[in-house]
């Protein structure tokens, strides 16, 4: 009963603090770039006002076009439940492994993509493209980095892997080195950030993401913004769990539950800010770029697996 | 009857097989009795032999019979063991629905005769039971040869068009170069005693030379027939020529006999495994698997986009074999049988999902009349039952959790990442590279798969004629919704599926993951244990289904579920067609962009004083002008020099038979003492 | 040698197998400058971390020249090169960069197993540390093939001696003190050399592209 109660109390806390991560990361930029900004509380402004709105939905649209943000919701919110956040001991977290997670994200992409086709309008099929090309690339990628990390474990399973880094005796693994660096490129791509798309333009030259969900309006976009916001958060604490894990507990004792929150929480608001930092430093590259990008990130976590591999750690 | 024993069973199978297909002679024009009645009734037998096989997969004994038929003293030696009944399983389910389906595929006064449409296609399933039950290489190659004939009767079907015929001859040459290399690799096997019966050459101690160049025959042999670079070139000619059931049959089923050929060999028959050919194994599946997708991704014919699919999936399925081998020249047992399961596993995926989307490329052939896939699209507005069909297909072959595909690559890539315990260390640090590329080559597998659903179904119709296009009739309804319910069986209950795989593995390795696969619980795969990864299917699909159903309901009780239909947005242009969709090409383009160096293109790109612009891009494999062709060439130069003993006058044909004859006599021992 | 040393010399081992592998994923000659620059400082670090634990003083003298005179002083002449001669730009590489870094991938194996038999000869020395610093070496000699400019290239060479001082230093403990000295003068003349021959190069062709000196051969 207390594992079903700590698996809900995970959920709920993903879903309310994945548009405040949106708008800290937005308010963040804001401030590097000198304004002011619209505050940390815009992103649930939004999404009440989108949800308020009628939907409106394009007359050649299939059954396939209504059903695709709900799935999409439901996946990225079924990953956020997934990934260790405050405590290791989730119910749900067996369900799915560390490979299974990023089938996940590949499920929520793939149905994301057709629905994009679904319509028939040139920007939809544009962006189906490129959001399959970043996928193809950014999938094996996120995959390798991943597989440096059950290397250390000796297991896919997510709860082991955070268990082995935050729970023994303190070690240094050089071939998380390589797979932090090929994770943030990754990161970068997946969550439409700058040097690969630009989530604050409508540029048909420039957008992936936003040439997407172009169809969609009302509740249907609400949903989608709230799962990318969801995805965002994700995949912070995918990176949380990897890298920095420390503070997750292992049981679910409520106190250290707590704490655990907090320490989310902070860690949450420094990788804001560092990608912040990040999109404010670089420009935006060439569409052409992009496969350079990641293919560098899938080869920098071949390598760290070869490092571990090499120096037997 | 029902206590006949499996095998006997099996023979029914076959028998009533070949017996319809006689019936279909003798009703040669009768279209009504051959599709309502005969492809039926095939269909209901595919039931009895996966019921049969089934029965024999689980009662756990090999049961072996001998059937006089044939030469005198050279009888047909039949046997009935775990790995051919796992295969028979496959061949049963696959044949129910395609059968099915058939009944309502095939149409009147297109090419071949019904009635000879229907013998070809029992005789094609009955030889390919025959395969996976005979025990010696006699038996075996009469059965391997008619099933490579049978099937190049079909794939010729519609013989009247120059290009078909020339798919169905470059298949039938291909085919019978790798029977000759089966047959000379049984010829090692049975190590000059004569007998070439399967339970002779188990007993044989061979020397690793021969055992290896008994397995590089092999290899070249089964490569063939299923496709194995650089021997793939008839695929995609040969199966996308076929009717579209013939087509399901050859991916879905026909190429796994040769997996199961390979199998069969290397862990069965060969009493020795070396650890280079379970790593020739992988780098030539791997490079297989690569070359297949990024060739499916830039196709324009749908049917060939999914004959490079299946390319593709013979290299993982390779891949995974060579993985197995390799831990079994270890004497890793277990680990091997976690890699052997995820090929089985593999191999019931794919014959499944292939097989349906295939038959979906049928039927929207039938309603539209278009392969291309340029000339296709929005078919799920008027063919929904077709589209939803095949979107599952397209999900399983994607890899896509929770679907059938995902379960074979999530198990493959437990095994990768179990390597670490290989005593070579040169073995260890080339494993991450290839699980690697198995990654990529999945998330490639996406991108195809949906270019094919996407252009084909979505989107807005790029022919006018296009909303003419009816649904798929009741017949051809039920036998693709019987290949979707395998495949969703296969990707949501896994541990039932191990239940099947687990025998082969135990007789093949000596281990199986039945037990411990299944050992949390029936909803919960765990390979080796729950602390090392764990995977459910059912918890991932009530998990999504919940949530959405808890979204759904929440907005509406908080909000509204108002909508309004309305013209498409597209970021405010008011004027756009369908033919502003992106092509298929256009899809593919960044593919040709980031893999240029694996084709060769010609490129016409339209200049702007044309007054009929057109822009056409050629992708051809490499492996033609590298390969196939300086081989013809040489052939031809060979033959040309043959050529020059015809010299048109009898006297002199004569005189070669009289030297021909006096070599001979000179040769013979006897004589010449 | 303690636990907790080992793993931090694997540590910097890991990272200059990184830079190495970012110097040929790097187009932009400033970046590379700043990449060799902190190479130069993992190579400080994992000495300093050797004279710690093997209490060998003249190390942390070895540590220091390197810190001024390959993390200050050479990636300022560089800098300051890089000004006069205004090529600030990306460069393009010969070959694309997925496919140099595959190459690489090659290349870490093929090194590793250099390195393994060696390694087995002698206890003290580690087979990974030593496999990357060879494998260092391979790569920088391999972003040398890959460059067109000139200035990518002397980085490339820099680069190169960088990977043998740490193979030297951490994974073999420590070399005598004299062939440590003449190896830093050796790398001073050849950048001040190079240097010179650049400004030659640039004054007769008008560019630092050395494919100009194909035009020199005869015929």
């Amino acid at each position: 009963m207390s594992q079903l109660l700590s698996q809900v109390f995970a959920t709920l806390s993903a879903l309310l603090l994945a548009p405040l991560l949106l708008g800290w990361v937005d308010q963040s930029r804001a401030w590097l770039a000198n304004r002011s900004g619209p505050g940390i509380l815009q992103p649930y402004r939004t999404l009440h006002k989108l949800f308020n709105k009628e939907s409106v939905m394009a007359d050649t649209a299939s059954p396939l076009f209504r059903f695709v943000p709900y799935l999409i919701f439901g996946c990225m919110l079924l990953a956020s439940a997934i990934i260790p956040t405050l405590s290791t001991d989730l119910p749900l977290a067996r369900a799915a492994d560390a490979i299974a997670l990023v089938g996940l994200f590949a499920l929520a992409r793939v149905f994301l993509a057709l629905a994009a086709m679904d319509i028939g309008t040139a920007f939809g099929t544009l962006g189906a493209r490129r959001e399959m090309l970043i996928g193809f690339l950014a999938e094996p990628a996120l995959l390798t980095v991943l597989f440096s990390s059950s290397l250390i474990a000796n297991s896919t399973a997510l709860k082991t892997i955070v268990n082995k880094v935050s729970q023994n005796e303190f070690t240094i693994y050089p071939s998380l080195v390589f797979a932090a660096m090929a994770f943030v490129l990754v990161f970068l791509a997946e969550n439409a950030r700058v040097p690969v798309d630009n989530p604050a333009t409508h540029l048909e030259l420039t957008m992936i993401h936003e040439a997407l969900i172009l169809e969609y309006s009302g509740r249907h976009l609400a949903l989608l913004e709230w799962a990318a916001a969801l995805k965002l958060f994700a995949y912070s604490t995918i990176g949380i769990a990897l890298f920095l894990p420390w503070g997750i507990t292992g049981g679910m004792d409520p106190q250290r539950v707590i704490l655990a929150l907090v320490f989310l929480i902070l860690k949450l608001a420094l990788l804001g800010v560092i990608l912040a930092l990040v999109e404010t430093l670089s420009a935006k590259l060439r569409i052409f770029r992009v496969p350079e990008f990641l293919a560098t990130a899938f080869l920098l976590g071949v390598i760290g697996m070869l490092t571990h591999i090499l120096l037997g750690s | 009857m029902l206590n006949g024993s499996p095998l006997n069973w099996v023979l029914w199978v076959i028998a009533v097989w070949i017996g319809i297909g006689f019936l279909g002679i003798v009703a040669l024009r009768r279209f009504g009795v051959v599709a309502k009645v005969f492809f039926p009734l095939g269909g209901v037998v595919g039931v009895a032999l996966a019921w049969a096989s089934a029965r024999a997969l689980t009662s756990g004994t090999a049961e072996t019979a001998t059937l006089p038929i044939g030469l005198p003293q050279l009888q047909f030696h039949l046997r009935l063991d775990q790995l051919s009944s796992f295969f028979l399983l496959i061949l049963g389910i696959a044949s129910v629905g395609i059968s099915l389906f058939s009944a309502g595929y095939f149409r009147n006064g297109a090419g071949t005769a019904p009635g000879l449409l229907c013998m070809e296609f029992h005789f094609f399933l009955a030889s390919m039971a025959l395969v996976l039950i005979a025990d010696d290489a006699y038996a075996f190659m009469v059965a391997w040869e008619s099933m490579a004939l049978s099937s190049y009767f079909l794939v010729t079907a519609n013989h009247k068009m120059p290009k078909i015929r020339a798919a169905g001859f470059l298949y039938l040459l291909i085919a019978h170069v790798g029977a000759i290399a089966v047959l000379l690799s049984f010829g090692i096997l049975q190590a000059n005693t004569g007998d070439y019966t399967f339970a002779n050459m188990r007993l044989q101690q061979i020397s690793p030379f021969w055992a290896s160049v008994a397995f590089l025959l092999a290899l070249f042999g089964f490569g063939a027939k299923a496709g194995i670079l650089p021997l793939h070139v008839w695929l995609p000619e040969a199966h996308p020529a076929a009717p579209s059931p013939v087509s399901a049959l050859m991916s879905g089923v026909m190429i796994k006999m040769a997996i199961y050929g390979l199998l069969r060999v290397c862990f069965d028959l060969l009493h020795i495994q070396i650890w280079w050919w379970g790593v020739l194994l992988l780098a030539l599946g791997l490079g297989t698997a690569l070359f297949g997708v990024i060739f499916a991704a830039v196709q324009t014919d749908m049917k060939r986009l999914l004959a490079y699919s299946s390319i593709e999936n013979v290299g993982l399925l390779f891949a995974a074999m060579g993985l197995a081998l390799l831990f079994r020249s270890y004497g890793m047992n277990t680990l091997a049988a976690l890699a052997l399961t995820a090929c089985l596993y593999h191999v019931g995926a794919h014959a499944f999902f292939k097989s349906l989307l295939f038959l979906t490329t049928g039927s929207v052939l039938h309603a539209t009349g278009e392969r291309n896939l340029g000339k296709l699209g929005g078919l799920i507005r008027f063919m929904p039952w077709v589209a939803w069909l095949a979107l599952i297909g397209v999900l399983a072959s994607s890899g896509l959790p929770p679907f059938s595909g995902f379960v074979s690559e999530w198990l493959l890539l437990q095994s990768f990442l179990f390597t670490p315990g290989l005593p070579q260390s040169f073995l260890n640090m080339l494993i991450p590279v290839a699980a690697a590329s198995i990654a990529l080559i999945a998330a490639l597998a996406g991108y195809a798969m949906v270019k094919f659903f996407g252009v084909v179904f979505l989107g807005q119709p790029r022919e006018d004629k296009l909303s003419q296009a009816h649904d798929a009739g009741f017949l051809e309804k039920i036998g693709m919704l019987w290949l979707a319910l395998s495949c969703l069986v296969l990707g949501l209950a896994p541990n039932f599926v191990l239940h099947f795989i687990d025998p082969v593995t135990q007789t093949l390795v000596g281990k199986g993951l039945a037990h411990s696969g299944s050992a949390n619980g029936w909803w919960l795969l765990t390979p080796t244990s729950l602390e090392r990864a764990s995977y459910s299917p059912v918890y991932f699909l009530v998990g999504v289904v919940i949530t959405c159903a808890l979204i759904f309901t929440v907005v509406r009780i908080f909000y509204h579920g108002r909508m309004r239909r309305s013209v498409p947005w597209s970021g405010g242009h008011t004027w756009q067609n369908a033919r502003m969709q992106d092509t298929a090409e256009g899809y593919g383009q960044p593919i040709r962009q980031i893999f240029e160096s694996f084709f060769d293109m010609e490129r016409h790109l339209p200049k702007p004083e044309e007054s009929e612009p057109e822009y056409k891009v050629v992708v051809t494999d490499k492996f033609w002008k590298g390969i196939y062709l300086p081989i013809a060439r040489a052939t031809e130069f060979v033959s040309a020099q043959v050529g020059r003993l015809q010299q048109g006058r009898i006297s002199i044909y004569l005189l070669y038979s009289f030297l021909t004859l006096l070599i001979t006599l000179l040769l013979v021992p006897g004589v010449s003492r | 040698m303690s636990n907790i040393s080992i793993q931090l010399i694997n540590l910097f081992a890991a990272f200059l197998l990184m830079l190495a592998f970012a110097m040929l994923a790097q187009r932009r000659v400033l970046n590379l400058v700043h990449i060799y620059a902190l190479q130069g400082f993992t190579v400080v670090a994992a000495t300093s971390v050797v004279a710690y634990v093997t209490h060998q003083d003249h190390l942390y003298f070895s540590a220091v020249m390197t810190l001024v005179l390959k993390v200050f002083f050479i990636p300022w002449v560089l800098h300051r090169l890089i000004k006069r001669l205004n090529v600030r730009w990306d460069v393009e590489t010969l070959i694309n960069i997925p496919s140099t870094m595959l190459v690489g991938i090659v290349l870490v194996v093929f090194a590793f197993n250099l390195a393994l038999p060696v390694s087995r000869l002698s206890s003290s020395v580690s087979p990974g540390t030593l496999g990357i610093a060879l494998a260092c070496v391979l790569l920088s000699f391999m972003m040398m093939i890959t460059r067109s400019k000139a200035i990518p290239q002397v980085i490339g060479f820099l680069s190169m001696e960088n990977a043998l001082v740490f193979a030297a230093t951490s994974a073999t403990y420590g070399m005598p003190m004299v062939v440590e000295l003449g190896i830093a003068l050796d790398v001073l003349v050849g950048v001040f050399i190079l240097g010179l021959f650049m400004f030659q190069i640039r004054e007769q062709f008008e560019s630092l592209d050395i494919s100009h000196l194909e035009n020199l051969k005869e015929g």
